[in-house]
């Protein structure tokens, strides 16, 4: 075992903070040091750099056009980016759509949706949350109806990211009814630009736009837009939500949420005294701390077993609960180091539409709003309970 | 010791439930947010129903009111979540009532309890986070008057405030506990400039510049440079009625948490089903009766005639409060899943009121280090005592 970074590693990291330094666009970089909420167009345009540089899609093999990193490498890349301020690349192609594709898709398939992904020219969406099933997936009932070259898909999604945003859905729906809920379920890729498909926004409570009701209306979809089996889509969904909870322990931004709230409690002063030199403020940012470096510890034993070919498992549903723990602790402690600056509500700083001197300090225009905000983690990708229970059942045996 | 609702205090929790009921649903609320947060019709309600004068002595024209009466009313703009400046106006008034002259009385806090203006009070500034003492604001007298320079910073409430009541230095340095004054500042003013912001909770506030504000004489309230005392006592006030508040948004929460529970179907049966989830529903209603408890404390300690034991019984409330009102609003958003964090339902909105509240007239952190501060005085001043335990016989 050895935990410092070999000299081809370090040579690595420097090639990544080079690139970076010489590509990440200077306005994108403010608004993520900010933490403003993105548009579509600032995502859009780092992803496309990266993918121009053959690094968007960066955990992808090199058989299908990735990288081929190992996972310190992927590590250091995720690490570095969110300590230099770049966008978090949005997962639902490269590191959703794109695996189940280059793992259950055709040929055929791989090479009509894999290079748009790879470069970032396709927005992607995640349709599987249903308004009656949200927890229990398995229970959904958006219907895809056999109408022999194609299927005709009936029924609602909720909660899709992004989907304003984007070209195609990834989306689970009902080809089947059997005994097992998790059977008759298949994969379908869905051109959102079909007839029949309706998109309405729902606003966050901390006011801003990321997720949608999506509608469909008797909308074809041609079945060679279908991943794998007919009926099989749970065992795809499955192993792509197993991923999804690796990649949710995000110890890069957690990391450098860590050492904003420092910065922001090094310039508070209560009284003369800094705040970080307050023993009650100090007490929980370094008990937090404690539990970062933890769970880095842990998101990269998981790394480094998937690395030797096991399977993440139920592992990664602990990186899920305290990587979002953890994350929202911090924007806990973000918040209330802003004191009464806490309260302005200030819309159009926070999207980045408004040149307005802000309200109090700049790093108190966003801390209330990353507090709420963060309160989803611990909701999306599974809730932590469901995690808990799948810890107790696959872990535990209980 | 009686630690039951009197019928004046029944009734004026009917009144108030009523008003919420009828008056303050959700999607109701959610219009009068959309509109500014301010309903004038409402205003004119608080004042015929009473709820304007309830703390005010009746020789001033109010109902000589306790802080039990005031948290009554308080618990309901918690369940409504009340957008109206109900509190910062009361807590004006009340710096009112202990400092003005009766000509002062005459010319704020009548028209106060009448509903014609609101005001709300300008403590804070950029530097000072929770202390009250921390005030950089100057104010010189002048021939005719006084001269005000500096900046006050989230007033809440100075959204829509005709006036202010300004903490301003009359002498000492910045941190200094005399030489504080206070004084009405009109909106319109001459040389002040405020700044109306909507805040996370839509409650409104403001920052203030007071770039040579000329004032008259009659501007001052209350002696020159003795304003802490009086402050401190206000800002307690104001703090065991959001407590209150807070006590009536976690009760709004729990049962809405508590229904939803009910009637949301996962894996074939209700939420509630689930023992990992009736555990959280019992700690958030744990935390909802310690809540109570804690805000009654704080109210009932407002009678304490000593200062410190007052401040002392708020801080120990007020932590209490900071603790159940982010555990109750952080569990009532995950047992809402996805739908506990959208604008539409109404559990999101009372979260932020909470999360506010908790951090509004000192955090968690601030009560403690106060109680420290007021036992260690203590200390100093009491003879030694004993180690505790097996000492020498
Ligand atoms: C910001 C955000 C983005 C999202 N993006 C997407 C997306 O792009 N695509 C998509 O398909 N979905 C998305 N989701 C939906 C997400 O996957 C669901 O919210 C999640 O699966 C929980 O479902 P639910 O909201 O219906 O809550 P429910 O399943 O109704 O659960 C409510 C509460 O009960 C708990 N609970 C439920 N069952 C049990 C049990 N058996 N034992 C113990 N506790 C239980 C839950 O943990 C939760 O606290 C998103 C959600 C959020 C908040
Ligand atoms: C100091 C002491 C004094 C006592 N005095 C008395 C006495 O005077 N008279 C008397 O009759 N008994 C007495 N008891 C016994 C006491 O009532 C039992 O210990 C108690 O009822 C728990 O039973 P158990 O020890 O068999 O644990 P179990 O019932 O086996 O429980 C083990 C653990 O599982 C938990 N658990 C059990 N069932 C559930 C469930 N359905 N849901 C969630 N969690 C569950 C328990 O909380 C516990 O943590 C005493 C015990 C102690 C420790």
């Amino acid at each position: 075992m050895e935990l410092k970074l070999s000299p081809a590693e370090q040579a690595f990291a420097a090639d990544v903070r080079t690139f970076i330094r010489d590509n990440l666009p200077p306005d994108i970089a403010g608004r993520v040091r900010r933490g403003e909420h993105l548009g579509k167009d600032d995502h859009m345009r780092w992803q496309q750099i990266l993918g121009r540089h053959g690094w968007h899609a960066f955990t992808w093999p090199q058989e299908h056009g990735g990288p081929g990193w190992s996972v310190v490498q992927r590590y250091l890349f995720e690490v570095i980016s969110a300590e230099m301020d770049c966008p978090i690349i949005q997962p639902f192609g490269p590191r959703m759509a794109g695996p189940v594709i280059y793992t259950f898709g055709t040929p055929e398939q791989k090479e009509r949706f894999l290079p748009g992904i790879r470069q970032s020219t396709v927005w992607w969406c995640q349709g599987y949350s249903e308004p009656q099933s949200g927890s229990d997936l398995a229970s959904l009932a958006t219907r895809a109806d056999d109408a022999g070259d194609h299927y005709v898909v009936n029924g609602q999604k909720i909660w899709t990211s992004y989907a304003h945003h984007a070209d195609w859905m990834f989306c689970l729906v009902r080809t089947a009814r059997e005994e097992r809920p998790q059977q008759g379920i298949s994969f379908l890729l869905i051109d959102m630009t079909s007839p029949g498909i309706t998109v309405k926004p729902i606003l966050m409570l901390e006011g801003t736009h990321s997720f949608n009701a999506v509608f469909f209306d008797n909308v074809r979809v041609p079945k060679n837009n279908r991943i794998g089996e007919e009926g099989r889509g749970w065992t795809y969904a499955k192993f792509l939500l197993e991923h999804e909870r690796v990649d949710n322990a995000a110890i890069g931004v957690t990391k450098q949420a860590l050492s904003q709230v420092k910065a922001i409690a090094a310039a508070e002063r209560d009284g003369d005294t800094p705040l970080i030199d307050d023993p009650l403020f100090q007490a929980k940012l370094i008990a937090v701390e404690a539990q970062l470096m933890s769970l880095e510890m842990a998101a990269l034993r998981v790394l480094s077993q998937v690395a030797s070919g096991a399977s993440p498992g139920p592992v990664s549903s602990l990186l899920k609960i305290r990587g979002t723990e953890v994350a929202q602790r911090i924007s806990e402690l973000g918040m209330e180091a802003t004191a009464y600056y806490a309260l302005p509500y200030q819309p159009g700083l926070i999207a980045g539409q408004s040149n307005e001197e802000p309200i109090g300090p700049d790093y108190a225009v966003t801390a209330a709003n990353n507090y709420f905000w963060r309160r989803c983690m611990s909701i999306y990708g599974g809730s932590n309970e469901i995690q808990r229970n799948i810890i107790a059942k696959a872990m535990l045996g209980l | 010791m009686d630690l039951e609702y009197s019928t004046e205090q029944s009734l004026l929790r009917d009144s108030v439930e009523r008003f919420v009921r009828d008056d303050y649903a959700f999607q109701a609320r959610q219009k009068i947010l959309a509109n500014g947060g301010f309903s004038a019709p409402h205003w004119t309600t608080f004042a015929e129903l009473g709820w304007l004068g309830i703390p005010f002595a009746e020789e001033d024209g109010g109902f000589g009111g306790s802080a039990v009466d005031l948290a009554v009313i308080m618990e309901g703009v918690g369940r409504g979540l009340v957008l109206e400046p109900f509190l910062p106006t009361i807590m004006a008034g009340g710096l009112i009532a202990a400092a003005a002259s009766s000509a002062q009385k005459q010319a704020w806090l009548t028209p106060l309890i009448a509903g014609e203006c609101k005001l709300a009070v300008a403590f804070a500034e950029p530097q000072s986070r929770y202390d009250l003492a921390d005030c950089t604001t100057r104010a010189a007298a002048t021939g005719a008057g006084w001269r005000l320079e500096g900046r006050k910073c989230v007033v809440v409430g100075g959204k829509i405030a005709d006036a202010f009541i300004v903490v301003a230095r009359t002498s000492g340095d910045r941190r200094d506990r005399t030489g504080l004054s206070l004084f009405l500042v009109p909106a319109d003013a001459d040389g002040l400039t405020v700044r109306r912001y909507d805040t996370n909770d839509g409650q409104g506030a403001a920052d203030l510049e007071l770039a040579g504000v000329a004032l008259g004489p009659d501007a001052l309230l209350g002696p020159d440079g003795a304003a802490l005392d009086p402050l401190e006592r206000a800002v307690d006030g104001a703090t065991a009625a959001v407590a209150a508040e807070a006590v009536g948004a976690m009760a709004a929460l729990c049962d809405a948490t508590l229904a939803y529970l009910k009637v949301r179907k996962q894996f074939g049966k209700p939420l509630g089903s689930n023992q990992a989830l009736q555990h959280r529903m019992v700690d958030m209603v744990i935390a909802l009766e310690e809540a109570r408890s804690a805000a009654l404390a704080a109210s009932l300690s407002m009678t304490e005639d000593d200062a410190a034991a007052r401040s002392r019984a708020i801080s120990l409330a007020k932590i209490e409060i900071g603790r159940t009102a982010t555990k109750v609003g952080q569990e009532a958003v995950q047992l809402h899943g996805a739908m506990g964090v959208t604008d539409e339902l109404d559990v999101g909105h009372y979260f932020k009121r909470l999360t506010i509240i908790a951090t509004s007239f000192g955090n968690a952190d601030w009560h403690i280090r106060r109680v420290a501060a007021l036992d260690a005085a203590t200390r100093r001043s009491a003879p030694e005592q004993p180690a505790p335990g097996r000492t020498a016989a």
